[in-house]
């Protein structure tokens, strides 16, 4: 096993992380969804990424091609992009509701205000 | 030469990520998650999935930076510097990416044609779709055809979030008084 | 930027170009790279950039909140409805095979209407969010 053929892997990781690091550090609700989308993503790269095949074409069908790249993660990665667009404008939709129940958009903020009522 | 291509984007994708976290203006960190989704369409067109680099760059680029934007607009722009140095945080992200790394050391390389993933349905929708539906695109045929029922509930999804975000915010003006001329019945 | 006539004029030249490439996605997403999900992407984003030239209340008058909400139903409706006849046909949902005399063009009649279902209700929810997020501005 090589590192070169797992580097792609490290890449999602760190990606992942990143997301997950802006997630739970971050107080502001609007880069919280920003870094799940960064997460989402890294996702969406790791499928594709273990259904590429070495020496493999795009799978659309042609005559004299022999070898292709695997459809079936092309397929859920592809509705999931879109699946994800939508949640991520639910989740700014809240955020905008939040802010003009609140007034703010910070999440300690929010606490505070919860707990003097 | 496509290993290096991949090798160079997926640096890229790193710094842009990076970038993102170190940015304290939303607008800024916006673009970077802009560029981020460019960089990874083109990752996939690397990786060969072409119907995926497209949705990518249209939903990714076009559609999300523009909602986020458009939040952005209503929200405010800066976000509050965190007042101490957020150490558990960075400690719980190490933890779990050490975990992951571990993870992946028996995972098949990269571009494997033996891995588990490449003999599993994948040829059968290769080999069998030519004479079940006759259509080229592989990935037209699983989404529509062999995979229809996810598709439609995928689909459902999407509908729902689009009624949910009609509830929500719904497409009426909000102050119609300031200008009352533009009142429109829905 | 109503007021700007290079955007204006580049804008109306664009629009009509934006949806013949997503028509065009659309129905050659069998043959191609495309489908349903990306043209009504595409779709959407005319009618968004429409939006951020000339205005949400402009848009709006494009298309109305009500027809918004119908066609984004008609997208789904068509999708299960494409299922349920071929239920009704004597094969099983979601099996196209039974809408045309050969499976063969069952199968194509079938991934076309899926997909403009698709492409439909994908374009319809696109526009929607844009609408309501914009449209909770204050527009000048």
């Amino acid at each position: 096993m090589n590192a070169l053929g797992l580097y792609n892997y490290w890449i999602v990781i760190f990606l992942m992380m990143t997301g997950f690091y802006v997630v739970i550090a971050s107080g502001n609700l609007v880069k919280k969804i920003i870094g799940l989308n960064l997460f989402q993503a890294s996702v969406f790269i790791l499928y594709i990424s273990a259904g590429k095949v070495s020496g493999g074409s795009a799978p659309i069908l042609r005559e004299g091609i022999e070898s292709y790249s695997n459809p079936l993660p092309h397929v859920l990665i592809l509705t999931a992009i879109v699946v994800g667009v939508a949640t991520t404008a639910l989740g700014l939709a809240l955020v905008v509701r939040i802010r003009e129940a609140y007034g703010t958009a910070e999440e300690d903020e929010i606490h505070r205000q919860d707990e003097s009522l | 030469m496509i290993e290096l291509v991949n090798f160079v984007l997926l640096g890229l994708l790193a710094v842009t990520a990076l970038a993102a976290i170190r940015l304290h203006d939303l607008f800024a960190v916006t673009m970077m998650f802009g560029i981020y989704s460019l960089l990874a369409a083109v990752v996939f067109v690397v990786l060969d999935a072409v119907d995926v680099a497209f949705t990518e760059a249209a939903v990714g680029v076009g559609i999300s930076t523009i909602l986020m934007l458009a939040t952005i607009g209503l929200v405010g722009r800066q976000e509050r510097r965190p007042s101490h140095r957020p150490l558990l945080p960075l400690a719980v992200v190490i933890v779990t990416g050490a975990a992951l790394v571990y993870g992946t050391l028996d995972m098949p390389g990269f571009g494997d044609p033996d891995a588990p993933v490449q003999r599993h349905v994948a040829p059968r929708y290769l080999e069998q779709s030519p004479e079940e539906i006759g259509i080229p695109n592989v990935v037209t045929v699983v989404l529509a055809s062999y995979r229809g029922y996810d598709t439609l509930g995928e689909l459902t999804v999407i509908f729902t979030a689009g009624v949910g975000i009609l509830a929500l915010l719904g497409l009426r003006r909000r102050r119609p008084s300031t200008q009352p001329t533009e009142q429109e019945k829905t | 930027m109503r007021d700007n006539p290079v955007l204006r004029v580049v804008t109306k030249i664009a629009i009509p170009l934006i949806l013949l490439f997503a028509l065009y996605v659309q129905f050659h997403g069998d043959y191609g790279p495309g489908g349903g999900f990306q043209a009504g992407v595409i779709f959407a984003a005319a009618f968004i950039l429409y939006a951020l030239v000339f205005g949400t209340r402009a848009a709006r008058t494009v298309v109305p909140p009500a027809v918004l909400r119908t066609v984004t139903a008609l997208g789904l409706i068509l999708f299960a409805g494409v299922g349920t006849v071929s239920q009704l046909l004597g094969s099983q949902f979601l099996d196209y095979d039974a809408l045309a005399d050969n499976p063969l063009h069952g199968q194509h009649i079938g991934i076309f209407l899926v997909e403009l279902g698709v492409g439909i209700t994908v374009a319809a929810v696109m526009i929607t969010l844009f609408l309501a997020f914009a449209g909770r501005q204050d527009e000048p």
